[in-house]
């Protein structure tokens, strides 16, 4: 197996991640700025993305913006909004056909970029501020997700266990931002954040894909170099929260199914020691088919059609989720719990250490075949300030042992349980 | 063996049909550190109706019985074979379609094993009555889960509103009450029929050896004893060309309501590359109009009538066939009206050379970024392998395409009777 070795160059405003592979049949470009994660300014880091995805200056609508990307071999361009611990991160994507593959001889890739290019720094401006009718429409859309949030009842309870868990810390705060303050964002108020995000925002930029190490360098030099901005910026850590109690949290609504969502603090992020134990622990617990919440709350018991668990890298948070019938919380919310007294026990043998492991190194190659799993996974470790190898990081990951394991179970904390329920209770 | 070569992709396919029927597909893929393996069968939600095989008669069997059966092929006498792939670093899973099952791993390591593993648990079925039983409450959670997601009732709804009787229109999970009825018998007969080899399809991506593999997969295959090769004898129900409803609508709690348009397509008469092509049509119709750069779906998102949520997709199988438009709206019924009002007008209007062009190159850089993914490759090529269609003979269709041919496509689409509309409504409560 190959793994891929990224290089990494300081370049003015920016970082540059090149990555060459012959995996794909396209190059992907992703632009990623992080600023401090903060309730001032969070509802237009939401909006910004969809403002700029609609015009700029040479492609002024979304219909000639859009159809300059289809004539690129239907370039594909997205954006998102994530948390990473206390930051946020604002991730654009591209992902353009490698030209050798084409019968053509057109520049594809310089194309697109150009457009990338204007997207983020020559956006459509109109009297120092962006064009008042996209802003209004975009407002409408971001309202309408906000909205709607609640229709995925998944995400739903998983929002609402965060809201309760992390109620003092900034990790609480939504990602497409709130209601009463994007009815105050103007075409010109959103201008002057979109400005201080790229001058002060830490900007990274990976490329992947067959490219020519020296002409992807120039070509991103045209387009992401920016004047002013270090490569440094603010970076915020999360402080360590320790639960005096946890909270039982149950909620109402029209559902068939209830949310059983439960979280725990494992005080353990990205980049310390005992990270690969704690891998290999959720492995255990409920990464897997074969882990612990998988085999009692489904298989022995026939409670949950799934119960699962997985954690947040940068936060130190552990949730674990579970459909089950509104009739089945107690015993459902039991056998979890003791799921992980048995964790704790170190009621696990070496041999289902020795499987998490392959399947957790197997998980991590699987991602980094992929190219977004794989920017990710770089962009994780250098958030963490800990870059290593491929190599070694498996290597880490094959040498927990049982004991690694339970030293991780006895450092986890419950912290909330949150039930979705439906209105008819049954609860008791 | 024979090896296929795709010299503009730079890709070869290996295949081999073996003695009992199986065909076998290899992808070697020696950059990449997986492989992924998946064996279908040519067998899904709207198989309800056969003659099981050795016998005369015809039988009708519970709905949701493909996906039940699915899931119980995992469970032996004496352990589950999720824990099987564990053990070789393999993770694992299955789904169910209106014509497929599939089974499939992915694993950086002990490939040969895993291999193994799926040809002989899928080869291998044990059904027993507590087992069956036990199943009822995890699959019973699964349907809740998809009770409780608008996007899934708009979806079914829909169906089943263009459908009268067919069992399309049927949830591929079948219902609470429906799974109720479903013995280990019951699974046995669809097992055996549906399951032989000869019925099946495998295909196996990644970081393999194909001279090896296929010897491997050749002796293990040579081991098993399969009677004949059986002729599948299905049946479906008559169904009208015209919708069975053109309106119909539920009330769920949803924040913003959902209309969504559906097509019924005419497939009865078309052979597998017309259906693929017609696919490819349809998508590249639908793009130029209602894609982000479309005119359709610019007047929709000026007038607030849709949002990002709006989507498209045409699907067309063997038996049946529809389209289906919509999506969140503020205004559902004024969308409705509207998206009808444009598919009916859509023969009016014609694509230039020039705008069918971008739609020819979006088409073909959605399938080169498509081939990035060895899930895609191995699932597509055997869904258009059982279709008789080889996966990458679509790029020079999508070459050939002209202008002409998406007119006479939309000349002969829309018609009154073929388009039906549903509706998610919020709950009205104080």
């Amino acid at each position: 197996m190959k793994i891929t070795k990224e290089t990494v160059r300081d370049k003015q405003g920016y970082r540059l991640h090149i990555l060459p592979t012959t995996k794909y049949k396209t190059v992907s470009i992703v632009a990623k700025f992080k600023a401090p994660l903060k309730r001032e300014g969070i509802t237009e880091r939401a909006l910004l993305p969809h403002v700029l995805h609609k015009a700029t200056n040479n492609h002024p609508n979304v219909r000639l913006l859009q159809s300059a990307l289809e004539d690129l071999y239907g370039t594909g361009f997205s954006s998102d909004g994530s948390k990473k611990g206390e930051n946020h991160v604002l991730s654009f994507r591209m992902e353009v056909v490698n030209e050798s593959y084409l019968n053509e001889s057109e520049p594809i890739l310089e194309k697109a970029l150009n457009i990338f290019h204007d997207v983020l720094f020559n956006p459509k401006v109109v009297d120092n501020g962006f064009d008042e009718a996209i802003v209004k429409r975009e407002k409408q859309t971001l309202e309408q997700k906000i909205t709607s949030i609640k229709d995925d009842k998944m995400s739903y309870a998983n929002l609402r266990l965060i809201d309760n868990m992390c109620e003092e810390e900034p990790y609480s705060l939504h990602v497409h931002g709130y209601l009463e303050d994007l009815k105050k964002i103007t075409a010109k108020s959103l201008y002057e954040h979109y400005l201080g995000m790229i001058e002060n925002d830490v900007l990274d930029v990976y490329v992947i894909g067959g490219v020519d190490e020296a002409g992807i360098e120039a070509l991103s030099d045209q387009t992401f170099t920016r004047v002013n901005s270090d490569n440094q910026g603010e970076h915020l850590e999360s402080e360590p929260f320790h639960p005096t109690e946890s909270k039982e949290i149950v909620e109402r609504e029209e559902v068939n199914q209830g949310k059983l969502h439960i979280g725990y603090r494992t005080h353990i992020k990205f980049g310390d020691d005992d990270y690969y134990a704690l891998q290999i622990f959720n492995g255990l617990f409920g990464g897997f088919p074969s882990s612990k919440l998988f085999m009692n709350v489904r298989e022995k018991h026939s409670l949950a059609y799934y119960a699962a668990s997985r954690f947040e890298s940068h936060k130190g948070l552990l949730l674990v989720f579970s459909g089950v019938d509104p009739k089945d919380y107690n015993q459902a919310k039991s056998i979890i719990l003791d799921q992980m007294e048995a964790m704790k026990q170190g009621d696990f043998s070496d041999e289902q250490v020795t499987d998490a492991k392959e399947q957790v190194v197997n998980q991590l190659q699987e991602t980094m075949d992929n190219a977004n799993g794989l920017i990710e996974v770089l962009y994780h470790q250098m958030l963490s300030g800990s870059t290593i190898q491929s190599e070694e990081l498996m290597e880490n990951i094959r040498n927990v042992t049982k004991e690694d394991v339970v030293k991780v179970a006895e450092k986890i904390e419950l912290d909330t349980i949150y039930f979705l329920t439906s209105q008819e209770g049954g609860d008791e | 063996m024979e090896a296929l070569t795709y010299k503009q992709l730079n890709e070869t396919v290996y295949s081999e049909t073996m003695e009992n029927g199986l065909q076998v597909f290899l992808l070697a893929k020696p950059e990449m550190a997986k492989t992924f393996g998946i064996f279908t069968t040519n067998y899904g939600s709207i198989d309800q109706t056969f003659t099981p095989i050795g016998k005369e008669e015809q039988v009708t069997v519970p709905e949701g019985i493909a996906h039940f059966l699915e899931h119980k092929l995992f469970e032996k006498e004496d352990r589950d074979v999720f824990q099987d792939f564990t053990k070789q670093g393999a993770s694992a899973n299955a789904f169910t379609s209106f014509t497929k099952t599939a089974y499939l791993f992915s694993a950086t390591s002990q490939i040969e094993k895993n291999v193994e593993t799926l040809l002989d648990f899928v080869q291998d079925p044990y059904f027993s009555k507590e087992s069956v039983e036990k199943e009822k409450g995890i699959i019973g959670q699964e349907i809740r889960m998809y009770d409780d997601q608008p996007d899934w009732r708009s979806f079914f709804g829909t169906i089943q509103s263009l459908y009268h009787k067919h069992p399309v229109r049927v949830d591929i999970a079948g219902t609470v009450d429906s799974i109720e009825d479903i013995t280990k018998d019951d699974l046995y007969t669809c097992y055996e029929t549906f399951y032989h080899p000869s019925n099946m399809v495998l295909f196996v991506a990644g970081n393999i050896e194909p001279e090896k593999m296929m010897e491997q997969i050749r002796s293990n295959q040579n081991r098993k004893e399969f009677k004949g090769i059986p002729k599948i004898e299905r049946f479906y129900p008559e169904e009208p060309a015209e919708v069975a409803k053109s309106e119909a609508s539920i009330t769920m709690p949803v924040t913003t309501a959902k209309a969504m348009i559906g097509v019924k397509e005419d497939v009865s008469a078309l052979d597998g590359a017309e259906l693929v092509r017609a696919e490819l049509l349809s998508g590249m119709i639908l793009d130029y109009y209602f894609s982000k750069s479309g005119e359709f779906y610019e007047q929709l998102y000026k007038e607030d009538l849709i949002d990002s949520s709006f989507q498209y997709e045409t699907e067309l199988d063997r038996q049946f066939g529809f389209t289906i438009l919509g999506g969140d709206s503020r205004k559902p019924d004024e969308l409705a009206a509207r998206v009808k009002e444009m598919l009916h007008q859509l023969k009016d209007n014609h694509i230039s050379e020039e705008d069918f062009k971008r739609m020819k190159r979006k088409k073909i850089g959605q399938f080169m970024r498509a081939l990035n993914s060895m899930e895609f490759i191995a699932n597509q090529f055997t869904h258009y392998h059982m279709l008789g269609v080889d996966l990458f003979d679509v790029l020079p269709t999508i070459e050939s395409l002209t202008t002409s041919d998406a007119d006479q496509y939309v000349e002969n689409w829309i018609k009154e009777d073929s388009i039906s509309v549903f509706q998610v409504n919020p709950q009205t409560n104080a």
